[in-house]
């Protein structure tokens, strides 16, 4: 930058610089999100595999510790986490998991799903690793909002019954959209 | 890290993986007032950078200190808020 302005006539005076200044903290403010405000997140759990319950619960309850203010939208499989019988019996695949080391044509045969879930239920068990009901409650009773997609309810025949306590019914896409509008993190699991 | 303070109470997480240190550290700070110091106890090794994290990214929290004995990993945070 040149200094040869310094002294000139068009230099602004301290009172325009401070308005000035004055507009631009402003400016700031108003594009920093309620900076004294929870950071906000919106997961939306589309999955309703063992391996992939994990992943929306864990972050869901950790942001919440954070003190952040979380919304899990549940929808299509993803619904089943949420559904009191069906999160214990949640299972795992080793069809098309490059990640474990069967055989597709092998895992394809009957059982396979069952063994690899138990083996699965059992290293959960040996690690300490929360399970499912835990994470949901622990979720629940940080303040963390688990919705249950409407749409999918019905499409599944499901019954309001059927869902932990404390989980929000009767909820859409536009309810979901309007959380992560404002929010800080979204993720699609 | 400051060295001298008193712990407050204790919370053992000891075979409790990932998220239990952080959830349980959070809930365990929420009953104590301000200025007492949480100990916690646990052996995932994960939680060294997670609990430090965790009180980073948190207001009203402090990190005091962290120490690993042998497989144990403790870990003092000072509610400040």
């Amino acid at each position: 930058m040149s200094t040869d302005t310094a002294g000139s006539t068009d230099t602004p005076d301290v009172e325009t610089l401070r308005t000035r200044v004055a507009e631009l903290e402003e400016t700031v403010a108003a594009l920093e999100t309620d900076p004294d405000g929870p950071k906000r997140m919106t997961i939306v759990a589309t999955k309703g595999s063992l391996d992939m319950a994990y992943p929306p619960l864990i972050l869901a309850s950790t942001a919440a510790a954070f003190d952040w203010d979380v919304v899990v939208f549940h929808t299509f499989w993803g619904l089943d986490i949420l559904h009191e019988e069906k999160s214990k019996e949640l299972k795992l695949s080793a069809v098309g998991n490059p990640s474990m080391s069967v055989p597709n044509a092998v895992a394809a045969l009957p059982g396979m799903d069952a063994m690899a879930t138990r083996m699965m239920r059992k290293k959960i068990d040996e690690n300490g690793t929360a399970t499912v009901e835990e994470l949901i409650e622990l979720s629940l009773d940080q303040g963390v909002e688990l919705q249950a997609c409407q749409m999918t309810i019905e499409l599944m025949e499901y019954d309001e019954e059927d869902f932990y306590d404390g989980v929000t019914t009767g909820v859409g896409a536009a309810t979901a959209l309007n959380h992560m509008a404002d929010a800080d993190v979204q993720l699609l699991v | 890290m400051s060295s001298k303070f008193e712990v407050t109470e204790t919370l053992d997480v000891k075979g409790q993986s990932c998220p239990m240190p952080v959830v349980k550290t959070k809930g365990a700070i929420d009953e104590l007032a301000e200025g007492e110091v949480l100990e916690v106890l646990a052996t995932d090794s994960g939680s060294v950078s997670d609990i430090a994290g965790w009180a980073d990214g948190t207001d009203g929290v402090e990190l005091l200190d962290q120490r690993e004995e042998a497989d144990l990993y403790k870990h003092y945070v000072r509610k400040t808020a």
